[in-house]
């Protein structure tokens, strides 16, 4: 059993005190004195030219500070993005301006045009009514194909063309893929769409400017993930603002899954503003709003081949995908389609020949970016999707298909270039068999057609890379960021510990499962622990939480910094005892003399560290402070088995999850409790993807699904009770904790289940349905039964 | 929001009063009427607050054995109310449990979304809608999508609902708003069945007249077989095509009176 | 402006409003209540919800002019004045029925009208209760479980992960 409050133990979660006394510190709970409000007046068009905007009515509106437009930022950066792809043909990606404000054109139906400060939130709004606009409307690029069909509309006029950019991976490999297709002994080919979502954290995004003209301080108050990497790209991108006179602070944020990643313009408005106006300036989101500024995610379309031998072997992966950006390229869009998705493609299995194409393509809607598991869920629900239609077609046992091919070696090379350190897929599937009772699966479907409801059983495999490392690598792939992580661990004189995290809690419990790690290697208790995290003036430097990359990476790098603490702390020790340092052991807190009956408490060492009466000086500086930087060596690989059980309702195509389940390996575990939970909140997203999600433009780029009117959260009464299980642990080789990531596996491993149920109790009810595109909606359920 | 000045009458009489000012517009439980404020869709000049009304509160059984419900009674009130078990049934399936807390059937019934569940009832059961001028037979009261018999600043004080010897409400959601994509209401009278369906039409809530005749000779779901609606005036969207709802309203009608049965 | 007055959390509370102003404004801005949360703007997320005179509404769905002279209980009421969490709120973190935090007050206050209303509920009668608060971290796995614990009933088997 693990200790209280140590390395495995499902301690609770110490913020939630906070949360649910209703005293948390969100974005928006922050008021400052003499703080004014800004609206953004923004197209309802899709695509239009600006010919003129008139502000002077509204500017003599009551309580009206300024109005802006684009023109007012004219001398400032655009909003950048943070990783340049390079094509098959070796070319680097179009990359369009992304102005602050709307300048020259609209391109999307939200896109800001201009922004009024005002004394009051309504004030303006109402002034904002009063701005003339002369937009001449243009044709909108919505449909991806049609995007890239010769002379179409183009989105941005001096780009060549709406393509963002054709890439291939791996090229040199594309010849030997397409042979082995040729001379397979089957093929299955499924063309289908990964559904455009919207991540909807429940707290809509918000944004505070500050500016303190005594010292030209700039501070921003933001809902991010990542505040240091705002910080970077305002600063050096945007506003031309060094990082000693700009501080991020992200507080309580609610939610993320993403879309809190990437740096948008009503931050850099609000920083922009609040010196121009010198006064506090404050964004708050609507849900409306986010619906047309918050990144969406998805939107692919793909068409997979697997070729299978004579002995169902997978011999070839060949994929081609469409995938939309947008209008404009967001933080990390470029990256999504590409090393996040590719690399993936060969999935859990030992398929040796794997290419992959994504033509990323520029359309008149809402930016696209990363999503919760950002690329691979789109991997594995196409490989996982085809693998279960080529089991269906070849009349094979979809679990037997998968285990045959399942890699079991490890290391394992793929031919998309990354290096699995560890797994055992055949025991998470072991693990899945049981506790989703597959056996009893024939017994409930026959309960199920007594009551007149057909029942599919769905299962799928999933893998995914987390902590995106190491930054020489994705330097070379494009990325214009490092991905390492930092953490500062701070002994006060009592021995009471802050630990600086450059990782963001925003969900995740990294103020309860942090300190865990750091009590169980010093053998205090973890309430003397206390985390710092989401100030770039607290903490030495951070790249956030996103990607599954928290524990793997700032984790790491919190053991790193605990450790020379350690070293610096018995070197006070042996000297306090008189010892030699090699002598000295850390346990429960105390530090004593092998093989002696001498000890001293933490206590009395990090007392000594402050008030070094009785030290080494002359070896060793006073306090008692490390930082660590922590770059990965490689990716972590979470895996696991998942499945679904649903009822489909013939008379109206109801789809009902009846049972799930996942097995999942995500190496050790620090706070079970905290995993499990991750994990449910990522399956309700899968299967809110795959049932009831969908994010909808008409032809003309008016977004249709623009409220939770029309985009169906899911609810407490559409889903079930999940059967989650993470005992399967193969420990990542390459970090200090052996752990790999469990933030994104629900949501990337659940889908392709979902479906490959429908399509089992379809069939099962004599419907020779293939295929049916997310989400299945009772309607798209009814019509497929028709046809 | 706009502003607007608000006002909360203690009378009926007040209310009327206060409803002729110019843009004056009346607030029941709000459940649609703010957001829609929220939006800016709408600009009254007053909102005259129904609330505070005691004459249009309470829930009783009329000399006819009629369900009589002030206008201004809450979908909770409703749903908690005992003498017409298949309206109650329906009230406590409209919104979510804090929008039955607030909603009320005038509200509901004055808006006339198409896709709300009172105008079924109201229209199955044959209700009466009396207001502070008159009496309106629901076959009069509804004139299509957010349309009715009301005038300007007629404030519903009372529905009527004739009680059936048995009904039911079967609801098939909008899996994203929760109203109903096809909501049917069935009622069988002693001399008669009426069908209302909600969700489906272009036209707002109607009378399935076809499906009455037939359930009037024989009230059972096999009735129905074979009976369809056009799918021409079913409304299309994001949710089921015109298609989709015309199949769905034969299958929720069959529901709805295999439930009551 | 007029004038409003109420009791919140037991206290008396009063203040000047416009006919437009939102309950969940007037908590929010005038009497720094922020654990009340706007989460949506269609009356649909239930991260406001708040009891009015004993009954739980959207009060970003209720104008304050409407409150005048109600009692009004908030998230920020429900533990005792020495912070010990109420049995809703302990059950909450006994079973890890949060992540974010934001939707939390909504939901703690509807499981409290829940519980008032249905002391000992079915899981199906849990999941239907919650229609209208939306949670977009959890799941609803541990929202439902803790409500069931707090209700002094057996958690499900399945539920026990």
């Amino acid at each position: 059993m693990p200790k209280d409050g140590g390395i495995g133990a499902s301690s609770k979660r110490r913020e939630d005190i906070r949360f649910l006394t209703g005293t948390g510190k969100y974005t928006d709970d922050i008021n400052i004195r003499g703080q004014a409000y800004v609206h953004f007046l923004r197209s309802d068009v899709a695509h239009a030219k600006i010919n003129g905007i008139d502000t002077s009515a509204a500017a003599a509106m009551p309580g009206v500070v300024q109005i802006f437009t684009g023109a007012d930022f004219e001398a400032v950066g655009g909003i950048p993005c943070g990783w340049e792809i390079t094509d098959r043909h070796g070319k680097a990606m179009q990359e369009p301006k992304h102005p602050v404000l709307a300048h020259g054109k609209v391109r999307h139906v939200g896109d800001p045009i201009a922004a009024v400060v005002a004394e009051s939130l309504e004030q303006a709004r109402d002034a904002a009514e009063a701005i003339e606009l002369d937009l001449e409307e243009l044709p909108a690029v919505v449909n991806m194909k049609a995007a890239l069909v010769e002379g179409a509309t183009k989105v941005h006029d001096d780009l060549d063309n709406n393509l963002c950019y054709d890439w291939g991976f791996v090229e040199e490999n594309k010849g030997a893929v397409d042979a082995a297709i040729k001379g397979a002994a089957h093929v299955t080919t499924l063309e289908l769409v990964n559904n455009r979502l919207v991540a909807n954290p429940m707290e809509p995004r918000v944004a505070v400017g500050e500016y303190d003209r005594a010292d030209g301080q700039h501070t921003l108050h933001t809902t991010s993930q990542n505040p240091h990497v705002i910080r970077l790209l305002m600063g050096a991108f945007v506003l031309g603002i060094p990082e000693h006179k700009l501080r991020v602070v992200a507080p309580d944020v609610g939610g993320g899954f993403g879309t809190k990643i990437f740096h948008y313009a009503e931050e850099a408005f609000c920083t922009f503003a609040a010196k121009a106006v010198n006064r506090p300036v404050k964004w708050t989101s609507s849900r409306s709003e986010a619906f047309m500024s918050d990144a969406h995610g998805r939107d692919h379309v793909t068409k997979i081949e697997l070729a299978l031998d004579k002995d169902n072997n997978f011999v070839a992966v060949r994929t081609e995908t469409l995938a939309n950006m947008g209008a404009y390229l967001s933080t990390f869009a470029s990256s999504v389609p590409t090393w996040l998705h590719g690399t993936l493609m060969a999935g859990n299995y030992k398929t040796p020949n794997v290419y992959v194409n994504v033509k990323a393509v520029f359309t008149n809607t809402v930016p696209v970016d990363a999503y919760r598991g950002a690329g691979r869920p789109e991997a594995t629900y196409q490989l996982e999707r085809v693998i279960d239609m080529a089991a269906r077609e070849l009349g094979v046992d979809p679990i037997a298909l998968r285990r045959q091919n399942y890699i079991t070696e490890f290391p394992y090379a793929t031919p998309v270039a990354v290096e699995y350190d560890t797994g055992d897929y055949n025991a998470t599937m072991d693990k899945l068999e049981e506790i989703a009772d597959i056996k009893g699966f024939a017994a409930r479907r026959k309960e199920s057609e007594a009551r007149g409801m057909m029942r599919g059983l769905g299962i799928n495999n999933y893998i995914e890379a987390c902590g995106i490392a190491p930054s020489n690598l994705v330097g070379q792939l494009g990325a214009r960021a490092g991905l390492y992580d930092a953490a500062t661990v701070r002994v006060n004189a009592t021995g009471s510990i802050s630990v600086m995290v450059g990782a963001h809690s925003h969900g995740q419990g990294h103020e309860t499962a942090f300190p865990q790690v750091v009590a169980e290697m010093l053998g205090i208790d973890e309430s003397m622990i206390d985390i710092v995290h989401g100030d770039t003036s607290k903490i030495p430097f951070g790249m956030g939480t996103y990607g599954s990359r928290s524990l793997a990476v700032c984790g790491s790098a919190m053991v790193r910094a605990t450790e020379k603490i350690i070293n610096k702390a018995k070197k006070i020790a042996a000297h306090l005892m008189e010892a030699s340092e090699a002598d000295i052991e850390l346990k429960d807190g105390n530090f004593s003399v092998a093989g002696t009956d001498k000890s001293v408490a933490w206590g009395d060492v990090t007392l000594a560290a402050y008030v070094p009466h009785n030290y080494p000086l002359e070896d060793i500086e006073p306090g008692l402070e490390e930082t660590a930087f922590y770059d990965p060596a490689n990716f972590t690989y979470p895996a696991g088995a998942y499945a679904c059980e649903v009822e489909v309702d013939p008379d109206t195509g109801k789809v009902t999850i009846a049972r799930f389940a996942a097995a999942d390996d995500f190496g050790n575990v620090i706070n079970p409790m905290i995993v499990s939970g991750q994990v449910h909140g990522g399956i309700a997203q899968g299967i809110g993807q795959a049932l009831l999600e969908s994010c909808v433009y008409d032809e003309d780029g008016q977004l249709l699904s623009a409220s939770y009117m029309d985009y169906t959260m899911p609810r407490a009464d559409d889903l079930p009770f999940y059967s989650v299980d993470h005992s399967c642990q193969t420990p990542c080789t390459h970090n200090p904790l052996g752990v790999k990531g469990c933030g994104e596996a629900g949501a990337i491993g659940s889908p392709p289940s979902v479906i490959n149920a429908v399509i089992d109790a379809l069939n099962s009810g004599g419907h020779d349905v293939k295929h049916i595109d997310m989400p299945a909606t009772p309607a798209k359920v009814w019509a497929a039964m028709q046809s | 929001m706009y502003n607007f000045e608000f006002e909360k009458p203690g009378t009926l009489a007040d209310a009327v009063a206060a409803m002729s000012a110019d843009e004056a517009q009346a607030l029941g439980g709000g459940q649609t009427l703010i957001p829609t404020l929220k939006q800016r869709l709408a600009s009254p000049s007053v909102l005259v607050s129904l609330s505070g009304i005691g004459e249009m509160q309470g829930i009783c059984m009329g000399d006819q054995g009629e369900m009589c419900i002030g206008g201004s009674s809450t979908h909770a009130s409703v749903a908690a109310a005992s003498g017409y078990r298949a309206l109650s049934a329906l009230a406590g399936q409209i919104g979510d449990p804090a929008v039955r807390a607030r909603g009320t059937i005038g509200g509901s019934l004055a808006n006339n979304d198409p896709s709300a569940c009172y105008p079924a009832a109201a229209l199955a059961s044959g209700a009466t809608i009396k207001t502070n001028a008159r009496e309106i037979a629901a076959d009069d009261y509804f004139e299509g999508m957010f349309a009715t018999a009301l005038d300007e600043g007629e404030i519903i004080t009372e529905v009527r609902f004739p009680v059936p010897e048995i009904a039911h409400y079967e609801k098939f959601v909008q899996p994203a708003s929760r109203f109903a994509l096809v909501g049917v209401f069935v009622a069988k009278f002693k001399d008669g069945v009426r069908v209302a369906v909600t969700g489906a039409s272009e036209e707002g809530v109607f009378r399935w007249s076809e499906a009455e005749a037939a359930l009037s000779a024989n009230f059972a779901a096999e009735a129905l077989d074979g009976l369809t609606v056009d799918a021409e005036g079913m409304i299309g969207d994001l949710h089921g095509s015109k298609e989709y709802r015309a199949h769905l309203v034969n299958v929720i009608t069959k529901r709805a009176v295999k439930a009551a049965a | 402006m007029s004038k409003i007055t109420m009791t919140v959390n037991g206290k008396a509370a009063s203040g000047d409003v416009e006919g437009r102003t939102l309950l969940s404004s007037f908590l929010r801005e005038d009497l720094f209540l922020t654990g009340t949360h706007i989460g949506c703007d269609t009356s649909q997320c239930g991260a406001c919800v708040v009891h009015v005179n004993g009954v739980a509404v959207k009060s970003c769905t209720m104008l304050a002019a409407e409150a005048d002279g109600a009692e009004i209980s908030t998230i920020e009421g429900q533990a005792a004045p020495d912070g010990t969490l109420n049995t809703i709120q302990q059950a909450f973190q006994d079973h890890h029925g949060l992540q974010c935090g934001f939707c939390t007050p909504g939901m703690v206050m509807s499981a409290a009208a829940l519980l008032k209303e249905n002391p000992k509920p079915t899981e199906a009668e849990v999941r239907h209760y919650l229609e209208g608060n939306i949670c977009r971290c959890t799941g609803y796995h541990n929202i439902v479980k803790a409500i069931l614990a707090a209700s002094g009933q057996e958690i499900p088997a399945i539920a026990a992960e």
